[in-house]
């Protein structure tokens, strides 16, 4: 993809700034509707979530006591990796959305959620919450664009490391938890900026190593060996959950924004923006995946990616019904809805990555507008 | 409670039995190592909501139905609780419609300890969300959330001779404690209350039949063919209840009068009130924003988001998206009330509700204190 702004066709052409603002408003008509009718039901549904993922954590978790026998190991590896996998995704990220904050909880509420994963929920919060999604898709802004290891857009200037990108993304998908917790953690600036002495950055460091620490010990010691004979089978088993929740959240996450089709936008683009523009910017950069409602609860309702991009900050279970509406405003307003099956999305995504691994085949359209970067409604 | 920030605190203030010592607290920690990010107790919640060391909560074990719109709630509270004194309330934390809601109701029954059961009578206001809830909706297995008994609206020990109620309402209950746990036997105790009707009068069966006994002195009151009670007319109805020592619970006038009669009689040391929700929330356009804990207080207007008004007084804010998305701004609403400038909608709080809110999206809408 290429940035908007620099597209041969711009999809946004059509649209006055008047209609951009109307289609805002109707955005949060959608949003108010599911306020309004914010209730009992949901918070049933996630507490119901919850107990069940802490019932299938603790009883894989028992199961595995026993992984000396191959039938145990399969059993509760599946169910461990299952376990993980909800927690992470439906619980975990969406709670830390502040998405269950209404509920007024205080154990199930956005300041007091702490999930497991390698990366603290402060400092996901932080990088996540408050970048990724205030500046989706904006290239040079939102770091999620290739993680700051890969190019992911034609406009992201290529260099020759970038031809190990496919095997770095994979490593990457392996230990998804690490990776997302140094990212957080902006360890690579920090490193190239020689500012890895800060003390703020210390902080972090700290923070994030214990957290890793308490994470490690769980997996690796303890549980090992409270299985007795069964140390080595009971590690081998929660490696392999842990590798199968980052391979699936890798997998979906990446599905969320590289896929062709989705729309990335210049750094200059954004300033002064609309309410109704951020929007249009969350319904061109985000990509939905679609499937059974099992495939959607596992993967967090991220299979949503739009309607969550859209209202961050509504529970999870909602995206699915309002979903229809939404697609309908991107008929009426004349954009592209970007949905696909996982395999196919995957694809897509992966397919990307390889693709620009190597240089452009063509220059951009229109190099000349580089210094005079264009109004996100320039067309306006 | 997950663990991350609130790990530390959390071991530190559970109560654990000291007797049973290390070799315990040692096993709880090796628990906690195992449960990590979340504690060992989120697993028991599953099982055993009222187990010692939990969080309080109770279960609602049966709603008795008392006169058209009021309730009794029969409460088996956990382990941790503490008997009450009678007269003194209990905060019940209740969902509503998903909502957690915090309300104090005076504790009806005679002390005891788990899992001998508490009682509560809840009468339904108008629009009230959780007394409505309480007597007409909730269910019994329910569990709702408890903060230990308080209140300092009790009897001292040991009781005086001569007592006077004065309740009106729903000010009925915390002097049904007071009757049923037996302290006033050997009392002379008078009993003025108003309620609109006699099938109105919540526990009125039993109060009949306290005062068919001889045990206390009823006067009823019939608010809706007598009027309104003039707390001068205690002169006429109880002529020595300037002598008695005098407990009142009710609607915010007739305590005000009831204040006003006996100060100016020059009794009111003999005098003692209860009020619920002694703040008012009135909600406004704007006012006075008040940061507890960097004693910083300034007025704001109905537009100016609380991030806003922090900062530009240096408070030191967390901030975030300033966009209402990212939730890296939410700090605990003390008490006041605020209004959400997306979608002009009002949260209040009061002390203990546990209410935050998104201070990049919101405004005061009245006076608030934000806990930072």
């Amino acid at each position: 993809m290429t940035v908007i702004q620099k597209k041969a066709t711009n999809p946004i052409a059509h649209l006055s700034a008047e209609d951009i603002e109307t289609l805002g408003k109707e955005l949060d008509a959608i949003r108010q509707r599911v306020i309004d009718t914010r209730g009992e039901r949901d918070a049933a549904y996630i507490r119901k979530v919850i107990s069940t993922q802490r019932k299938l954590e603790i009883s894989s978790r028992v199961v595995l006591l026993f992984s000396l026998f191959p039938p145990a190991w399969i059993v509760g590896t599946a169910g461990l990796a299952v376990a993980k996998i909800l927690e992470n995704m439906e619980i975990g990220h969406n709670v830390l959305h502040g998405q269950w904050d209404w509920m007024r909880d205080p154990k199930i509420h956005s300041t007091s959620w702490e999930w497991d994963h390698a990366t603290p929920a402060e400092q996901w919060k932080q990088s996540h919450n408050e970048l990724h999604h205030r500046y989706t898709n904006v290239v040079g802004k939102d770091n999620d664009l290739g993680y700051g290891i890969m190019r992911v857009d034609e406009d992201q200037p290529w260099h020759p490391a970038y031809l190990g990108q496919p095997f770095y993304n994979f490593v990457n998908a392996c230990f998804f938890e690490y990776g997302v917790a140094a990212y957080d953690l902006e360890l690579g600036k920090y490193l190239k900026e020689k500012r890895h002495k800060e003390p703020e950055f210390r902080a972090r460091l700290r923070a994030a190593g214990r957290k890793i620490r308490r994470q490690v010990l769980k997996d690796y010691v303890i549980h090992p060996l409270l299985s007795g004979p069964s140390f080595f089978h009971t590690m081998a088993a929660t490696f392999t959950a842990n590798l199968i929740r980052n391979l699936w959240s890798h997998s979906v996450i990446m599905c969320g924004h590289f896929p062709e089709g989705v729309e990335t936008f210049e750094k200059s683009s954004i300033e002064g923006e609309t309410r109704g523009e951020w929007y249009l910017r969350q319904m061109l950069g985000s990509a939905n995946i679609s499937g059974s409602r099992l495939m959607h609860i596992m993967t967090g309702n991220l299979s949503y990616q739009i309607e969550h991009h859209l209202f961050p900050d509504l529970p999870s279970n909602r995206y699915q019904e309002i979903a229809p509406e939404v697609r309908a405003l991107f008929d009426r307003y004349g954009l592209k809805y970007v949905t696909g099956s996982l395999p196919r999305q995957v694809f897509s995504a992966w397919w990307k990555v390889i693709r620009l691994a190597f240089p452009n085949r063509r220059q951009p359209a229109t190099p000349a507008v580089d210094d005079q970067p264009t109004p996100v409604l320039a067309a306006a | 409670m997950p663990a991350g920030r609130d790990h530390r605190r959390m071991t530190t203030t559970v109560p654990r039995p000291h007797a049973s010592g290390s070799l315990r607290r040692r096993l709880w920690r090796l628990a906690e190592t195992v449960t990590t990010p979340v504690l060992p107790g989120d697993y028991l919640d599953l099982v055993a909501p009222l187990r010692a060391g939990a969080d309080l909560r109770g279960r609602i074990l049966a709603v008795r139905p008392e006169t058209p719109d009021a309730a009794t709630l029969l409460i088996r509270p956990g382990r941790g609780w503490r008997p009450h004194v009678p007269g003194q309330y209990v905060r019940l934390g209740v969902d509503v419609d998903g909502v957690r809601q915090w309300r104090a109701y005076s504790v009806t029954s005679r002390p005891g300890r788990h899992p001998e059961p508490i009682s509560v009578t809840v009468k339904a206001i108008e629009d009230g969300v959780v007394s409505n809830h309480l007597v007409r909706r909730v269910r019994p297995g329910t569990i709702v959330q408890l903060d230990q008994a308080q209140g300092d609206f009790v009897l001292p020990d040991p009781p005086p001779a001569r007592v006077l109620f004065l309740t009106a309402g729903s000010g009925i209950t915390p002097v049904a404690g007071m009757l049923r746990s037996g302290a006033l036997a050997g009392s002379d105790v008078v009993l003025v209350h108003s309620a609109p009707t006699a099938t109105d009068v919540v526990f009125g069966a039993e109060l009949r039949d306290l005062a068919e006994r001889g045990a206390i002195r009823l006067v009823e009151r019939h608010t809706s063919v007598e009027g309104l009670l003039d707390v001068t007319e205690l002169d006429a109805l109880v002529p020595d209840h300037l002598e008695r020592q005098t407990w009142a619970c009710g609607p915010v006038g007739l305590l005000d009068a009831a204040e006003a009669h006996w100060s100016a009689r020059g009794y009111a040391q003999r005098l003692h009130t209860e009020r619920f929700r002694p703040t008012i929330i009135t909600a406004g356009d704007g006012g006075t924003v008040t940061f507890t804990r960097s004693s910083v207080t300034v007025t704001a207007g109905g537009a100016t988001p609380l991030l806003d008004a922090g900062e530009n007084a240096g408070v030191l804010m967390p901030s975030g998206c300033r966009m209402g998305i990212c939730f890296g701004c939410v700090l605990p609403l003390r008490q006041g009330a605020v209004r959400d400038l997306r979608n002009g909608e009002l949260t209040t709080a009061l002390p203990g509700d546990g209410v935050r809110v998104q201070t990049c999206v919101s405004a005061a809408a009245g006076p608030c204190e934000l806990e930072i």
